[in-house]
């Protein structure tokens, strides 16, 4: 069977590739968002020391500037360590992992609320649209940080004061997939609207299919390409949410520390002079968001022109 | 013999483009009498509006006048700095566009727009102006109660009247019309025509009037220049070029314009073949080689010039 | 006209009214409120004597109408962390919200609208190239991110501006205003532009684009044709049809610049109702948290409000109900 294959080649032959090849700033955010992403699931093996782990860390290492010895234990650390003497480097591969997660499965939330609400309105319209999008207009006047930090705080007061912090990461991702599903409903809805009026859905309805079908089988991959490319502009702004809630304080707990989480600490040490402890957390989100952002603008650029 | 009042002499337009150049406008050369009104007719892109542009010094960018020069009366006008530019614009010179409902900005009544270029270029009170502006909309034919209407108040043909009373309204020497009546119901145009032609007579002012349309050539020129492909073919007066076209292309033209004295509503008219060729893909020799019935080896070969400040025909050259 | 304005009074209220559910439902069923403020060791008798008084045993609709009628007397209820009630809370930090986010739209609108317009008139030139690069890496910045730069730059390095609070407040009457000393207007400048830079880079690269689409109508090129002045073309013609949309964006910026207001003050250790609100989510205080909820929804919609009737001042076509506003 070469199938497999024949679509490996493909694929390399299409103008897909050609534009992703002839875009040098197109190349280097993808090569940042792969190499990123590989260090967040491989985190336990790439990281020099587990940060959560308390028995791998030694006061005597706090404060230890990047590249240079540590006074009394002699060791060196490439980004340098924070005030408990925790590795820097480790501590941002993990905290990158938190704020992949959060940020992919608020995504991922987001998405699948998005694309069934959007094919529920655009197919049922009626009163189900109206509200729908009544809904989404409103939730669109407020900026989707405030909704956030709102349902959080809704999430936390719901819960038991002993879970809270336990189930911050839940919430967190909760909390961002709800603010951010209006544009993946609004695309979705408005293609669903188009596509159930021609003839091949209208031919699909009379031999008797359901309107589940209908939907999941007909209209839903005409909705793939700009589904893809609002996820990953989504994706960024998600980045930015969660390192923002979690750097006021009311995201992922310190005890699971996120880039946000991160740059929160280091912010105290600003005064005193231990930059590094500040810096690099900073310059890893910087990294992660504007190439997602990137790969977003091109991927709309490059599949859906109409979105512009 | 009497100065004329505009002379333009040898004018070439280039656009740089990213192979090369194009040349809307190559070597026209015409006059404008005073209180005479030119007409110029051809196809979309022959070249008409442009040189109303270029007279007016109004090309927009990266286009500029490579060559040729324009004279109102014996000041030198295509070489103006913008300041000086704007002394002539509006002043002495003035323009009116084809559409009348993009041609007024929306958010301003039109007796602002009009006590604007009024106090733009003439030395008097905004009081005066006014009054000035009110009289100007009278001798269009709108109430004058009206100056502080809005412009979306007005139909498309009463907005017409209002660009052409703010064309006038600094008293120019010389309108370019361009496709004044294109925009606007049948039933209006021919008012409208009579309006310009009639307010232009009154203040002595000259017309360059910009049409596609022989029909309106015929009821409203003196003289009438043919463009194609951004080279005069033809210029004469008006009954000259009419009865007897000399240009091949100008001939098709004729004998394409329907004519309802001549019976020919419903009957297939002439059509000259092909089109006319893109800027960027322009023949050697006479642009309309191509589409002429007579045309022969050196038309093919080299450009003719007018000849007799009549036609620029090798045949005519033949006799 | 009078109509178009009625209907608009009547959309905000019930936008107002469906908040205000919002917040209530909010208020009413997250948490237990008489476990909140009574603590957990309270006996039966107390827990009914503050039930009765709340009003908690009404039917539902009858407490969702007391909790309307006592938010527009003022009346938020009573914080659970500090027992003080939210109205007080909410009217000693909002003067400070209110002067940032004054300061915050008033430098992005005035900016934002001066480098839009040259951006656009000097299209091809070097420094308008430069501004708008440079506002592209403004836009992907995380704002807390640019506080902290801030704050790093002017606060710790070269020492020239404060990093967090007031400074020294001035009281008159019921507000304490910043504006008054040397200190307290020091403190405003890096937390202002912290929270309008966003926005300004928003507004420039709106009235840019809208300015250019406009230079290429033809009532500009008719407005050159008349001999107008560059000036008059560009102030006169191109930048009043240039504000219509503007100022719907700009308007409900300004709401955003309210709700951003929370990132900033946390950063900044700002005194104002955000940092207030970010407390109160992270201790759950439910009072506070709703009348937050309603404080900002009001602000919202009154916003729309006043950008929508803005609209018919400018645009004489809508006075006259001949166009459709676009929504946004």
């Amino acid at each position: 069977m070469n199938g497999e294959r024949g679509a490996w080649q493909r694929f390399l032959a299409s103008d897909f590739f050609y534009d992703f090849k002839r875009s040098p700033v197109t190349l280097v955010s993808f090569v940042i968002v792969v190499t990123l992403i590989l260090l967040a699931i491989l985190a336990d093996l790439v990281a020099p020391t587990n940060p959560f782990d308390p028995a791998s860390l030694n006061l005597m290492n706090g404060f230890t500037p990047p590249m240079e010895p540590n006074a009394f234990t002699g060791e060196t650390f490439l980004f340098g360590t924070d005030d408990q003497g925790r590795d820097l480097l480790s501590a941002i591969i993990y905290g990158l992992r938190v704020s992949l997660f959060v940020g992919l499965t608020a995504v991922i939330l987001a998405m699948v609320l998005g694309v069934s609400l959007g094919l529920l309105a655009g197919y049922r319209g009626g009163w189900i649209d109206s509200l729908i999008m009544r809904i989404a207009d409103i939730q669109m006047t407020f900026p989707s940080i405030l909704i956030a930090v709102l349902i959080f705080g809704v999430a936390r007061g719901l819960l038991p004061p002993d879970l809270r912090d336990e189930l911050a990461i839940s919430v967190l991702i909760i909390a961002i997939g709800l603010s951010e599903w209006v544009p993946f409903a609004r695309t979705v809805r408005g293609t669903t609207m188009v596509e159930k009026e021609k003839e091949y859905v209208q031919a699909a309805r009379l031999i008797g299919l359901g309107s589940g079908q209908i939907m999941l089988r007909h209209i839903l991959p005409n909705v793939l390409s700009p589904v893809l490319v609002i996820a990953t502009i989504t994706l960024a702004l998600a980045i930015i949410a969660e390192a923002t809630l979690s750097f006021l304080g009311v995201g992922a707990p310190p005890t699971e520390p996120s880039l946000g989480t991160l740059i929160r600490i280091g912010q105290d040490f600003l005064f005193s002079g231990e930059w590094w402890i500040l810096l690099f957390p900073s310059v890893t989100l910087l990294a992660l968001a504007l190439s997602v952002n990137l790969l977003g603008d091109w991927l709309r650029d490059t599949l859906n022109p109409r979105l512009k | 013999m009497i100065e004329p009042l505009l002379r333009v002499r040898n004018l070439r337009v280039v656009f740089p483009h990213r192979h090369g150049e194009l040349v809307p406008i190559d070597d026209i050369s015409f006059d404008v009498k005073r209180g005479e009104i030119l007409g110029f007719v051809g196809e979309s892109g022959a070249g008409k509006s442009m040189t109303g542009a270029a007279i007016i010094n109004l090309i927009d960018p990266p286009g500029y006048i490579e060559n040729g020069e324009i004279w109102l009366e014996d000041e030198r006008i295509d070489q103006l700095d913008a300041r000086a530019a704007n002394r002539v614009r509006g002043k002495r010179i003035s323009m009116v566009f084809q559409d009348p409902l993009t041609s007024l900005n929306p958010l301003r009544t039109i007796g602002d727009q009009l006590v604007e270029t009024i106090l733009v270029h003439l030395p008097i009170s905004p009081e005066e102006a006014r009054r000035k502006a009110r009289k100007g909309l009278e001798e269009v034919g709108i109430d004058p109660a009206r100056i502080d209407a809005y412009p979306h108040e007005f139909s498309g043909g009463m907005r017409q009247r209002v660009v052409i009373a703010l064309a006038l309204s600094a008293e120019p020497e010389l309108i370019i019309a361009d496709e004044p009546t294109t925009a606007l119901d049948v039933s209006v145009q021919a008012q409208v025509l009579e309006l310009l032609k009639k307010l232009c007579r009154e203040h002595g002012a000259s017309v360059i009037l910009i049409t596609h349309d022989m029909g309106v050539i015929a009821e409203t020129t003196d003289r009438v220049a043919v463009l194609y492909a951004g080279r005069l073919a033809e210029i004469g007066t008006t009954a000259e070029v009419l009865n007897s076209p000399q240009h091949p292309y100008t001939r098709g033209l004729i004998a394409s314009t329907p004519s309802v004295e001549h019976g020919d509503i419903g009957t297939h008219l002439f059509q000259i073949e092909g089109a006319m060729p893109r800027l960027d893909a322009l023949p050697s020799g006479c642009a309309f080689h191509p589409r002429c019935e007579y045309a022969d080896r050196r038309c093919a070969e080299s450009r003719p010039d007018l000849l007799q400040e009549r036609v620029a025909c090798w045949q005519y050259a033949d006799g | 006209m009078l109509f178009i304005i009625a209907r608009r009074l009547l959309q905000a209220f019930v936008v107002l009214l469906l908040v205000a559910l919002v917040a209530f439902t909010i208020f009413r069923f997250i948490g237990d409120p008489v476990e909140s403020l009574l603590g957990q060791e309270a006996t039966v008798a107390d827990r009914q004597a503050l039930i009765d008084r709340m009003g908690l045993n009404d039917p539902i609709p009858v407490q969702y109408l007391r909790f309307v009628g006592n938010a527009i007397r003022g009346d938020f209820g009573i914080s659970y962390r500090t027992a003080e009630p939210v109205s007080a809370l909410i009217a000693e930090r909002l003067p400070a919200t209110l002067e940032l986010a004054f300061v915050s739209a008033l430098f992005a609108i005035a900016l934002g609208t001066l480098l839009g317009i040259y951006t656009a008139i000097f299209r091809h030139g070097f420094t308008a190239h430069a501004i708008m690069s440079s506002s592209l890496i403004g836009v992907s910045l995380p704002t807390f991110l640019i506080g902290v730069l801030l704050i790093w730059l002017f606060a710790v390095e070269l020492g020239w501006l404060p990093s967090f609070g007031r400074g020294e407040t001035v009281q008159i009457g019921f507000w304490s205003t910043g504006f008054l000393t040397a200190s307290g207007l020091k403190s405003l400048i890096l937390p202002a532009i912290t929270l309008g830079l966003y926005q300004m880079t928003l507004i420039m690269r709106l009235v840019r684009a809208e300015m250019l689409e406009i230079l290429r109508q033809d009532f500009i090129r008719f407005a050159r044709a008349r001999g107008l002045p560059e000036r008059m073309v560009y102030f006169g013609h191109a930048l009043k049809n240039t504000m219509v949309p503007v100022i719907t964006v700009a308007g409900l910026q300004l709401g955003a610049i309210i709700a951003f207001a929370i990132i900033t003050e946390t950063v900044f250790q700002w005194p104002g109702v955000g940092l207030m609100f970010i407390n109160a989510v992270f201790f759950v205080d439910i009072p506070v948290m709703s009348a937050y909820l309603l404080l900002v929804g009001t602000v919202f919609v009154v916003i729309n409000l006043i950008v929508d009737l803005l609209y018919l001042v400018i645009d004489p076509r809508l006075r006259d109900g001949q166009l459709k506003r676009q929504t946004v």
